[in-house]
């Protein structure tokens, strides 16, 4: 199967001599990309994928809004080679609620107002669910320095921390370990 | 100048799976190639343009520059452990702790997670003049942007300058001086072994280059001496922010105390110069004094003596002799 860039990509990919089939497991799904050599993990999951959930912020690695667990760790798509993802778990904000509903971090982010502009908010769950993976009764310290790769210019981040704090106890009650990736 | 972002130039991409096999493709490629690490920095570079290789070699898939192992005489570290690999360790947590406390510092946990301590050790400077593509000296060009007369130079360096006046941005870097690390160099004829302060080179040495790495060359393992285990160690880095920011300046010491006397030290400072500077004048000073207060201001003021600040940058002089002084009180 061969698998062609949306058309507005036609530019970009044409510039391009070299291009790649990366196989790829996004939230379970396994897929493969036809892709440029130098494209990155959140262009393929955007323009590629439409997973238009992570954000394109900076591009650079400033801001976190690109944020993706990658074998359930916080990961900057945009400065991540997409071969670097062969073979690994990919796990983007669309890959966090279940069949059986929202991740209890989305539920908490609703209830506790976490989000205003919401750019930040996927980087923001994705960080915040690795989190409560590895440590599931956080220290507000420790989600501070949990989510100190994630810029938001909206909130002042205390109902963010609030919503991560309601979510942990909201795991922790319902005996439940959602598995982040 | 016009930059357009999220256009990378195209590259051929090699994949090596061992150590000799990206050797080979670094002797036949020569300056055509880019060694890929983590790929922050890389990326930054690609997409903004500036740098266009021709060749990148992944070392994603070598799996011997991997890991931390206990070896006789202390702890090796491959290159591409990610620094999150580095804070987590338990081994290093307990008996090196300095260089954990370092690798934490290091920007976001993001990067943590996909930067590498042999990246960290080796990135290139921040200086935003040579960043941003403009012909410097360091650039193969024929001026220094950030020492003139109106330029922003606040964070530039106050020792050590020569034409260039970039500063090494590495938190880990000065851990690794204080640590007496060996960083083992390897090309396609011969393995290399370097103190990690002979490791990183200024402008005077050459100025296109942070380290003695030339095209060809890998850096491969950083060893880490039991010698220095368990001293009293400090670390501290200041910077304009709480999370991301590269230093304005930091400070790496390790003390080694016996019946209430400093009897062995190494302290280097990074964020002042265009290397990680160690203050070897300040070490002898401070070895067997008990580094009590007076002590700490004399070396203090012994560790400025011929900075010489650019426009912007004369407060980075008492940053420095503060740091300084903080680490010797701790050292007893």
């Amino acid at each position: 199967m061969t698998l062609q860039p949306p058309a507005g990509l036609a530019t970009l990919s044409a510039m391009s001599s070299t291009s790649e089939i990366v196989r790829l497991t996004v939230n379970g799904d396994n897929h493969a990309v036809g892709v440029p050599t130098h494209f990155t993990l959140l262009e393929t999951l955007r323009y590629v994928l439409g997973l238009t959930g992570s954000k394109q912020g900076c591009d650079k690695g400033d801001c976190g809004a690109c944020t993706v667990l990658v074998d359930g760790q916080p990961t900057l798509a945009c400065l991540t080679p997409v071969w670097e993802a062969e073979g690994k778990q990919v796990l983007t904000v669309e890959g966090l609620a279940t069949v059986d509903g929202p991740h209890p971090l989305q539920d908490a982010f609703d209830v506790h107002g976490a989000a205003q502009c919401g750019f930040c908010t996927p980087g923001i769950l994705c960080s915040a669910a690795a989190l409560l993976q590895r440590s599931p009764r956080p220290t507000r310290v420790e989600i501070q320095e949990a989510l100190a790769g994630n810029l938001c210019r909206c909130t002042g981040y205390t109902k963010i921390y609030d919503a991560i704090e309601a979510a942990a106890v909201a795991q922790a009650g319902d005996g439940s370990s959602q598995a982040a990736g | 100048m016009a930059i357009i972002r999220d256009m990378i130039p195209d590259f051929d991409l090699f994949q090596p799976a061992s150590v000799d096999d990206a050797l080979a493709l670094l002797a036949e490629h020569g300056r055509e190639a880019w060694v890929l690490a983590g790929g922050l920095d890389s990326y930054d570079w690609f997409k903004d343009r500036i740098k266009r290789p021709k060749v990148v070699v992944d070392l994603g898939g070598v799996a011997e520059l991997n890991g931390i192992r206990e070896v006789e005489g202390g702890l090796e570290i491959g290159a591409m452990t990610t620094l999150t690999e580095i804070v987590r360790d338990a081994r290093v947590r307990s008996q090196y702790p300095l260089l954990a406390d370092a690798a934490e510092h290091v920007a976001t946990p993001q990067i943590r997670n996909q930067g590498t301590l042999g990246g960290n050790a080796a990135q290139d400077t921040r200086c935003w003049y040579y960043r941003s593509g403009w012909p410097c000296y360091r650039a193969g060009g024929n001026t220094c942007y950030a020492s003139a007369p109106k330029a922003m130079n606040r964070e530039h360096c106050i020792i050590g300058r020569s034409r260039c006046v970039a500063v090494n941005p590495s938190d880990t870097a000065p851990a690794l001086i204080a640590l007496d690390a060996k960083m083992i160099v390897r090309n396609e004829r011969r393995p290399n072994v370097y103190d990690a302060e002979d490791f990183f080179i200024g402008p005077s040495t050459d100025i296109t280059r942070m380290t003695v790495m030339k095209p060809g060359d890998l850096l491969t393992q950083i060893h880490i001496p039991a010698a220095w285990a368990n001293a009293n160690f400090y670390y501290e880095k200041i910077r304009d922010r709480g999370s991301w920011d590269f230093q304005l300046v930091s400070v790496a010491a390790a003390f080694q105390v016996s019946g209430g006397t400093i009897s062995g030290a190494r302290i280097a400072v990074n964020g002042v110069a265009p290397y990680p500077l160690r203050l070897e004048a300040v070490e002898r000073m401070v070895i067997g004094t008990e580094g009590d207060e007076a002590v700490a201001t004399e070396a203090g003021e012994l560790s400025v003596l011929g900075a010489r600040p650019l426009r912007h940058n004369d407060y980075k002089i008492p940053m420095m002799r503060n740091l300084v002084r903080r680490a010797i009180r701790s050292a007893v």
